[in-house]
């Protein structure tokens, strides 16, 4: 019987959401698979291990002073150990910042494949397939791995929703960290928050959103002028905030906010993950955009295929 | 100070209806503009003004055909000293093939710094500066949105999910990649682009570099791309606009947001 790692994430004694969408996932892997799940915890405590202990047949955990922050360095040496000692059939890790920095970089001192940024996995004849998403978001992929003996992927947030699973009690394994660790390259040195602001876009009812197809940074007052005249809040993509059109407290996505409002109204964006991870908390999502194929229309509940111009001015005129 | 930056010439996919070629393995791409990958634009900036700071070269490298020399040019033209091609003729790339090619021309330069983009706005793998990094044995910081350097080490930000950055200090040499934001990449006219044309532009033929059959294989393999499948998606509002605005004011007020 094989075994699936699944490497927790975590922050400020804190699992990430991804920890338990990648547990999800492994735990019906394991189910067709009859393999069993392994999570692995770098630094936190027992407390922390606990919450995943459900979910698990066994977390290996390591506490240590050096990981209380995220090390990309000693989980690439930590956790190719123990691929060397377990020898999983797949390792999962979250496509998060963290991911992105020590999951490459374990794929070549292992020498195992690795892909990144999947949204779906599947093993057929004993090998282990993956669905990806291309030129943000209009074109999906089917990426297989030259044959291993184990496989690295990397899974995007928000692609499994966790269930409730039956109930197990996985074992808390504590493990000890090798002697001859590399001296850190880098020097933790604190969070900061970034964008805080007069503005809070989390609190609004109504968003009214530009993105990149605004054009131009002169083109924004026309769409503020609606915003006000509806009584809502401007908010915006990450390209608006990049070019300084806004300050970064309007920004709605993976690295800015997750907003709730009622009515989410889109005008010139395209839908990529990190933009529409931050409005799934939205009740009505209305989207304005010129190209019929923008992924935008896959997750909102109305669409426009328009010019944002054309919608906007028409809207002013009915509300003046 | 001496930056390395890798850059990539990507296709512009918005507003274009997308479609699969004969393979099946990609799009048709003949009709398609392209441009320099945007987290690139990024690093290239970053790395131009360190120098400017510093003192030192910029060298920017890609792999990739003929066509993909103007993106190099544009490097050339913002203030890159030198620029490298290494053409891999009709090998398949993956992200550790590429990574394995660019570290073996760069073991050759002098660097103390080596800047990627987040990720390739086509493939959107996010995995090459990684992979580099670990080839090169050098540090490495993922999605950086700040640097700040003194002496042989930086500060630097990095972005995390949330609205959240972690603050670092990183030795060099280190490899950053580099988050759109980071700074305001500037204007490339085309006669900068012209003019630019007399700084060395270096190709290499894979061949040259001397990697083994192993280091030039690809791990991944794209086995067919598709389109999205058609799940429920949003509900088209058809008319004029003014019909349309109408729809979106009743929709808004069901909703329970009074305009
Ligand atoms: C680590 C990381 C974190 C990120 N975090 C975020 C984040 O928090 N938030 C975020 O938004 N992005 C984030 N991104 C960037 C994200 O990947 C996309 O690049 C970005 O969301 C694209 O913004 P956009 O939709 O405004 O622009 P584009 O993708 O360029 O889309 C513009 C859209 O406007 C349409 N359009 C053009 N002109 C018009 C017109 N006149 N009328 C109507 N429609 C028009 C086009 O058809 C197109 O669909 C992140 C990326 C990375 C790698
Ligand atoms: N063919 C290439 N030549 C040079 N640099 C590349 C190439 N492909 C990717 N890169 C670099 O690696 C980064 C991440 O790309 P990717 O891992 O493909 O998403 C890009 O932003 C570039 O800096």
């Amino acid at each position: 019987m094989g075994t699936i790692f699944v490497i927790a994430e975590h922050r400020q004694g804190e699992l990430r959401d991804i920890t338990f969408e990648m547990l999800f996932k492994a735990n019906t892997l394991c189910k067709d698979l009859s393999h069993k799940l392994t999570a692995v915890v770098l630094g936190g405590d027992e407390a922390l291990a606990d919450e995943i202990k459900k979910w698990a047949d066994t977390i290996l955990l390591f506490e240590h002073e050096r990981l209380k922050n995220f090390d990309g360095d000693l989980y690439k040496e930590v956790i190719s150990g123990l691929i060397e000692e377990y020898e999983p059939f797949i390792t999962l890790m979250g496509h998060t910042s963290w991911g992105m920095d020590f999951a490459p970089a374990l794929a070549i001192k292992t020498g195992y494949p690795l892909a990144t940024d999947c949204v779906d996995i599947q093993v057929e004849d004993g090998r282990p397939s993956v669905i990806r998403q291309i030129y943000s978001g209009k074109i999906f992929t089917k990426v297989s791995f030259r044959e291993s003996k184990s496989y690295l992927i990397t899974v995007r947030p928000g692609s499994f929703t966790p269930e409730e699973i039956g109930e197990q009690e996985g074992e808390i394994i504590k493990k000890e960290l090798p002697s001859d660790l590399p001296e850190p390259s880098k020097e933790f040195i604190g969070f900061e928050e970034a964008g805080a602001g007069e503005l809070d876009i989390t609190q609004a009812d109504l968003l009214v959103s530009i993105g990149r197809g605004v054009g131009e940074a002169e083109n924004i007052e026309v769409v503020r002028e609606l915003a006000d005249l509806m009584g809502g809040v401007l908010s915006c993509s990450r390209p608006i905030v990049d070019k300084n059109w806004l300050p970064k407290y309007h920004q709605v996505g993976t690295s800015g906010k997750s907003v709730k409002p009622k009515v989410y109204l889109a005008f010139g964006i395209s839908g990529a993950f990190q933009h529409v991870a931050g409005i799934s908390g939205a009740g009505t999502v209305i989207a304005v955009n010129k190209d019929p194929k923008a992924p935008i229309f896959r997750v909102a509940d109305y669409g426009v295929v328009d010019d944002l111009f054309n919608v906007v001015d028409a809207l002013k005129e009915k509300l003046k | 100070m001496n930056v390395v930056v890798c850059v990539k010439r990507v296709p512009m996919t918005q507003e274009v209806d997308l479609e699969i070629d004969a393979s099946k393995k990609d799009v048709s791409k003949d009709m398609l503009a392209y441009v320099l990958n945007e987290w690139d634009n990024y690093a290239v900036e970053e790395a131009i003004q360190i120098v400017e700071k510093f003192g030192g070269a910029v060298t920017a490298v890609t792999v990739g055909s003929e066509d993909d020399e103007e993106v190099l040019r544009r490097c050339l033209a913002m203030g890159a000293e030198k620029a490298i091609r290494v053409d891999p003729g009709d090998l398949s790339l993956d992200g550790f093939v590429i990574s394995k090619i660019l570290a073996e021309v760069i073991k050759g330069l002098e660097y103390d710094l080596v800047l990627t983009g987040v990720q390739a706005d086509d493939d959107n793998y996010g995995i090459v500066g990684s992979m580099l990094a670990e080839h090169l044995g050098i540090a490495r910081a993922a999605v950086v949105n700040h640097v700040d350097i003194e002496g042989d080490e930086a500060n630097i930000k990095v972005e995390l999910e949330g609205g959240v950055d972690e603050v670092l200090k990183i030795r060099f040499p280190a490899l950053l990649s580099i988050q759109t934001g980071i700074n305001e990449p500037r204007y490339v006219s085309i006669m900068g682009i012209r003019k630019a044309a007399k700084k060395e532009l270096q190709v290499l033929p894979v061949t040259d570099l001397g990697l083994s059959e192993d280091d030039l294989s690809a791990r991944t393999v794209v086995e067919e791309v598709f389109l999205p499948p058609e799940t429920e998606g949003a509900e088209i509002i058809e008319g004029d606009a003014a019909t349309v605005a109408e729809e979106i004011l009743r929709i808004m007020k069901e909703k329970g947001v009074s305009v």
